[in-house]
């Protein structure tokens, strides 16, 4: 289970441009709940990624998973049990290096990275197994560099690297936004399929209504650093695109967007 | 014939160097300047160990660890105080400027008539059978190609991986879990320990240790990687460190064919500048930036 709790984030604290993003907020994902949170640009969704994974820090409130307190540990500690799947695909992979090499890293996440040969042969057959489930024929293709794949295949084995491991968390931060509309499709089938294989809590940002319905088992809405909508179990399902479109753009013109 | 094996002597040496500069420059992104200090270091180190008449094969462990503590200062600065990359170099170049004068004790220190690595008792019995101007450039070539496989194995380890991964793309590095700071540190440390060594080996060939030898050295080094990895950059069959010793070899015969036709060594750094300048021209690379697919992104929002 993740607790944020009584969270503070101010930007450029002692400037004009001070803004207060969260100010008392809270938060809770039970274990194996698949969240996904939608809003406007500038409510605080990609913030609150960054606070649980650590890559900013908070300047008040605690954030607790399974009881032990995280507030205060590394970001690079934290990814030990974290999976992070980013909008921009060569985020999650290495361009220079092959999917073999890529799949090897990601592999040995959470232990120790020694001077023991970077591939292990003994695995390959396990790499292609997965990548077969892709169906996007890169299981041929383990020798290829990362970087000369397209943006869809990069978001696909990013997905595969970061689930490799055992996590507590798989953190999807606009994972299908750079892809073109039929390749986010099946990144999101993709996704929607590994999380039930693993059963793994799973936080997902998007932009794309439809999929913040479509999937997932609790939906919450953001906006000005506070959940405005909360559904989850019968209430999610019983919900429309319409209606949150509707929601979505009252917040909007309140906004003077 | 005498120049052909000069070529190749002080080639193979700056190879080594390159090499160095090729793990903090292609690999890891940092333009380290570090290098300028640590080089001449190495041969202050070897001279003072042979004048004092230390073996002088203990002269390469030594160099290289203190190559590697410099480079380990250096990713400190950088990683820990947040000093720019270049400028944490720069700084580290500066300081090493007096440590390296402490080391030798003066300006200029020669070590003839005194027993170096390629002229001792061990290597006169070794390679007797050799004609004595090949010697020299026998043991260097042994000493480069040992190290270019040192370096080939570590970094297809799992801990090579990830230096290779933090220069590709850090956030992936704090992903895995881990600190994407002390794998550039790491980085750093070898680098500069080659780079040292490289040093080292140039002192006990030229028989002295001058404070003005490291002036230049990370020009020579980027040339020699560059020139190594754009005009290879097509071929397979051997690995990207092979083409750097083989760009280092390059570099060195163009200079010395400058200097045969008449140009004057003074006029060395000047001839180093401009072919820098022409291959940096001619090779240019850009970073592959990634695109944003800003457009994708806003074609996707309609939806």
């Amino acid at each position: 289970m993740l607790t944020l709790e009584n969270i503070t984030k101010h930007y450029n604290p002692g400037s004009v441009n001070e803004m207060c993003l969260f100010d008392g907020f809270h938060f809770t994902v039970q274990d194996g709940e698949f969240v996904s949170v939608v809003g406007s640009n500038g409510s605080g969704k990609t913030s609150l990624l960054n606070l649980i994974c650590g890559s900013i820090d908070t300047d008040g409130g605690s954030i607790q998973v399974n009881g032990q307190d995280m507030t205060r540990k590394k970001s690079y500690l934290r990814h030990r049990k974290i999976g992070r799947v980013y909008q921009d695909p060569s985020k999650g992979t290495c361009p220079s290096m092959t999917i073999l090499e890529n799949m090897s890293l990601a592999d040995n996440k959470g232990r120790h990275y020694g001077l023991r040969r970077g591939v292990n042969k003994a695995r390959m057959e396990s790499y292609r197994e997965l990548l077969s489930q892709l169906n996007l024929g890169l299981e041929d293709k383990l020798h290829t560099r990362v970087g000369d794949l397209s943006g869809g295949q990069r978001q696909a084995v990013a997905l595969l690297m970061s689930t490799m491991t055992p996590i507590d968390f798989l953190i999807l931060d606009e994972h299908t936004a750079a892809l073109d509309p039929k390749t986010a499709e099946t990144i999101m089938e993709l996704t929607d399929r590994i999380v039930r294989k693993k059963k793994v809590t799973t936080i997902m940002v998007t932009h794309n209504l439809r999929y913040a319905l479509e999937y997932g088992n609790r939906l919450v809405m953001m906006h000005e650093g506070n959940v405005i909508l909360d559904k989850s179990g019968r209430e999610k399902e019983e919900m429309d695109t319409e209606e949150i479109m509707g929601i979505f753009n009252r917040i909007s013109v309140e906004c003077g967007n | 014939m005498a120049l052909l094996l000069s070529v190749l002597e002080q080639g193979l040496i700056y190879a080594i160097m390159g090499l160095g500069v090729y793990i903090t420059y292609k690999i890891l992104d940092f333009p380290d300047l570090t290098v300028d200090g640590s080089f001449p270091m190495g041969a202050a180190i070897a001279c003072i160990l042979i004048s004092r008449g230390a073996p002088s094969l203990l002269t390469l462990p030594v160099c290289f660890l203190a190559g590697a503590f410099v480079g380990m200062l250096t990713g400190l600065i950088h990683v820990k105080l947040k000093v720019r990359d270049l400028l944490s170099g720069i700084i580290m170049m500066t300081a090493l400027y007096t440590v390296n004068l402490r080391i030798a004790g003066k300006a200029n220190l020669p070590i003839y008539n005194m027993q170096t690595l390629f002229d001792n008792e061990a290597v006169d019995s070794l390679t007797g059978w050799i004609p004595e101007r090949f010697r020299t450039v026998l043991i260097i070539f042994v000493i480069t190609i040992l190290i270019k496989c040192l370096l080939d194995w570590y970094l297809s380890t799992q801990s090579g991986f990830l230096l290779r991964a933090v220069g590709d793309n850090d956030t992936i590095v704090t992903s895995l879990g881990v600190d994407k700071g002390l794998v550039k540190i790491t980085g750093l440390s070898i680098a500069n320990g080659l780079v040292t060594v490289s040093g080292c080996l140039f002192a006990q060939q030229q028989r002295f240790f001058d404070i003005s030898v490291g002036t230049g050295t990370v020009v020579i080094g980027l040339a020699s990687v560059i020139i190594g990895t754009s005009l290879f950059r097509r071929i397979t069959v051997w690995k990207v460190t092979t083409s750097v010793v083989i760009g280092s070899l390059i570099y060195k015969g163009c200079v010395a064919l400058a200097i045969r036709m008449g140009l004057s060594s003074s006029d060395l750094k000047l001839i180093t500048a401009v072919l820098f300048l022409g291959i940096l021209v001619l090779g240019m690379e850009r970073k592959k930036k990634v695109k944003t697919d800003a457009d994708i992104r806003e074609h996707n929002k309609t939806l």
